[in-house]
This record gives C-alpha cells, sequence and structure tokens, in this order.
C-alpha cells in the first residue's frame, strides 16, 4: 500500500533515478529485478577467486608429491650405485662413500629446483627469457659461490 | 571365523592363459588383461567421444575434449614450444596411466601401476626417448646440460657428477614415486579391508576409513598421472631447448 504509491508516482523517472531508488527499497519490479541480478553477479564476481587457488593447490600439491620422493632416491640410487661399483672394481669403501655424497647434493639440487621453479632441469638455468623465475635466486647462489 | 590378513595378496601375478616361447615365459596375466582393458577403455572413449564431432559437445566428446584440451594445454606451458610433435606421446602415456591407476581402485581388479616393473618400463621409455631427442636435435653440444653456466673450474670437478647423477636418477624417482604410491595406498585399503573382516561389529570404523580412503586414492591416482606427464613434458623441454 504504501510502497505502490511511489512507485506509480515515479513511473516515467524510474530510468533516470534507478540509482537513488534502490536506496531506498525499489518500487519497480524491474529495478528489483535488476537489483538481484546486480547482487547475483557481485556473488558470481567473488566466486572464481577459489577458482586458481584451487589450481594453484592443486599444483602445490603435485609440487609436493613430486619431491617428497626425490631426495630419498637420489640417495639411495647413488649409493646403491656406489656399492655395486665398489663390487666391481674391488674399490670398497670409497665408491659407496663418494656415490652417498653425490647423492647428497643430487638429491638436494633436485629439490632445490623443483621448489624454486627452475623446474627439473638439469643445467641450472631456467628456459630463455632473461629474468624469468628462476634466474634471480640462480644468479645470487652463483655469485655467493664465486 | 578365520580370516586371513593378506594385504599384499591383491599384487600377486596370475598367469590367466599359460604362454611359453622357448624358455620363455609370456603367459597372459592378470597384469596383461588389466592393460588390454585399460586400452580398450581408451580406445573407445577417444573414438566414441569424437565420432560425433558436434558443436555443442555431448557428454563424451565433453570428456574426450577435456583430457585433450588438459595435456595439449600441459604440453604448451611446460615443454616449452615446438613440443606439440610431442603430444600424443605424452597424450598417451598420461591416459594409460590414468586408466590403470583408476581401473585399480575397482574393487577385485589388478593395478598395473603397483609393479615397479610396469613404471620402471614406461620410465625408461620416457628416459631413453627424452635423450635420444636432445642427442638428435643437439648432437655433441646435448653434453653441455651437464656442465652449469658461470660456474668455476674447480667446482665443475663437483658439479659435473653431480648433474649426472640427477640426469640419471631420473627414470628411477619417475618409476619409484608412481610404484610407491599405488603400492602404499592399495596396500593401506587391503589392510583396513581386513580389520573390517575380522572386527565383527566394530567393521563401520575401519570402513569408515577405508571410504574416506578411496576418496584419497582417487586423488592420488590423477594426480600421479598428471605428474608423471608434466616431468616427462620438463625433461623434454631440457632436451628440446638447450641453454
Amino acid at each position: 500500500m504504501v510502497r505502490a504509491v511511489p512507485a506509480a508516482a515515479a513511473g516515467t523517472r524510474s530510468v533516470l533515478r534507478s540509482p537513488k531508488m534502490s536506496e531506498g527499497g525499489p518500487p519497480d519490479p524491474l529495478a528489483r529485478l535488476g537489483e538481484r541480478l546486480d547482487k547475483a553477479r557481485s556473488r558470481r564476481g567473488s566466486e572464481p577467486v577459489p577458482g586458481p587457488d584451487n589450481a594453484a593447490m592443486q599444483q602445490g600439491v603435485g609440487i609436493g608429491l613430486r619431491i617428497g620422493i626425490e631426495f630419498v632416491v637420489a640417495v639411495v640410487v647413488a649409493t646403491g650405485l656406489g656399492w655395486v661399483l665398489d663390487r666391481w672394481l674391488g674399490t670398497r669403501p670409497w665408491g659407496t662413500i663418494v656415490l652417498f655424497f653425490l647423492g647428497v647434493g643430487a638429491g638436494m639440487l633436485s629439490v632445490y629446483r623443483a621448489v624454486t621453479g627452475i623446474k627439473m632441469a638439469v643445467g641450472s638455468r631456467p628456459l630463455g627469457k632473461p629474468g624469468a623465475k628462476g634466474q634471480p635466486a640462480k644468479d645470487a647462489w652463483d655469485d655467493d659461490e664465486a | 571365523m578365520a580370516i586371513e590378513l593378506q594385504p599384499l595378496e591383491q599384487f600377486t601375478i596370475e598367469r590367466l592363459v599359460p604362454l611359453h616361447i622357448g624358455r620363455l615365459d609370456v603367459s597372459f596375466t592378470n597384469s596383461a588383461l588389466l592393460m588390454t582393458i585399460a586400452v580398450v577403455l581408451i580406445t573407445a572413449l577417444l573414438v566414441l567421444g569424437t565420432r560425433k564431432a558436434a558443436l555443442v559437445p555431448g557428454r563424451w566428446q565433453s570428456v574426450t575434449e577435456m583430457a585433450y584440451e588438459f595435456v595439449a594445454n600441459m604440453v604448451d606451458t611446460n615443454a616449452g614450444h615446438g613440443a606439440r610433435d610431442f603430444f600424443p606421446f605424452v597424450f598417451t602415456l598420461f591416459m594409460f596411466i590414468l586408466f590403470s591407476n583408476l581401473l585399480g581402485l575397482v574393487p577385485y581388479s589388478f593395478t598395473i601401476t603397483s609393479h615397479i616393473i610396469v613404471t620402471f618400463a614406461l620410465a625408461a621409455v620416457v628416459f631413453i626417448g627424452v635423450t635420444i631427442v636432445g642427442i638428435v636435435r643437439h648432437g655433441f653440444h646435448f653434453l653441455r646440460l651437464f656442465v652449469p653456466e658461470g660456474v668455476p673450474v674447480a667446482l665443475l670437478v663437483l658439479l659435473v657428477p653431480i648433474e649426472l647423477l640427477s640426469y640419471f636418477i631420473r627414470p628411477f624417482t619417475l618409476s619409484i614415486r608412481l610404484f610407491a604410491n599405488m603400492l602404499a595406498g592399495h596396500t593401506m585399503l587391503a589392510i583396513f579391508g581386513g580389520f573390517a573382516a575380522s572386527v565383527g561389529l566394530f567393521a563401520i570404523f575401519p570402513l569408515g576409513i577405508n571410504v574416506l580412503l578411496v576418496g584419497l586414492e582417487l586423488l592420488v591416482a590423477v594426480l600421479q598421472a598428471y605428474v608423471f606427464a608434466i616431468l616427462t613434458c620438463l625433461y623434454l623441454r631440457d632436451a628440446l631447448h638447450l641453454h
């Protein structure tokens, strides 16, 4: 009853004054629909945020599962290789010892690369583009060593 | 009610059709059967999915296109440009591992990828293939892969063996990761299943855990196929785009 009067009065002006009208409870069914649409859109607009987040998490889980085993396998395989070489060449225990430490180094390198985004590249250099993700880290690391 | 708890029994290879060539045992086993089923299912999915190439895809076409686009994106973003030639290889690998993992979750079936010889064979194909691609594309220059840039000569003595090692360890990490995940997951499922069978009324608890575990195993099955394929892409990138 109260709302019906402004609706009839503002019928022609509703297009021009729709923002103001939406403040005081929109009487026009079209304006109300517009408001509901806006609300729904803004809700939709905030929704895609979980999308990329989800993808990032998926990638994170992928990386996590990948590097979890990386280090262990590197050490075990390298040590095993050293042991076999020792048996073959009769150099016990030097092959095992040297290859154990090399394996630890290789394992750490693999994990480091997987984490810093140089991915699994042998040769510690990200592709082409200078200033790529892994580049600064690699340069700093080299400077430390030099 | 004597129920034996043998969580590893599910991994035994059984000869379904004994076959011998000379002294070589080439019997058709349950493993071979599951591989055949996987290949048939993949082929069926792809053939049926692309038979009616509608502009508005139906269900099967949607699934096929999703799989295609997923792998195509993976190859493009991870293997760099010029890697599209290897898309069929990566796609085949991904689909085969994915279907093997998922088929393994069907009760009373067999998990092909829980055997290290299978995963190692797959990883060896990737490793040897990538090495050949690298040598064909770059020739002798390929060896520069093992020499990090901008490193003093004194350190090269240490770094080159480490690089060599981390290169030759690839097939092992690739295969052990997949095999260990599958083996561990399915053993766990069988153990809780065994509990459920042996504790009578309280079976609801291990059964509930198993329900959750099946969900986790589904995730692991898909994720491990994804990891295997993405690492193949990264290795390919190394071989294609040498620094």
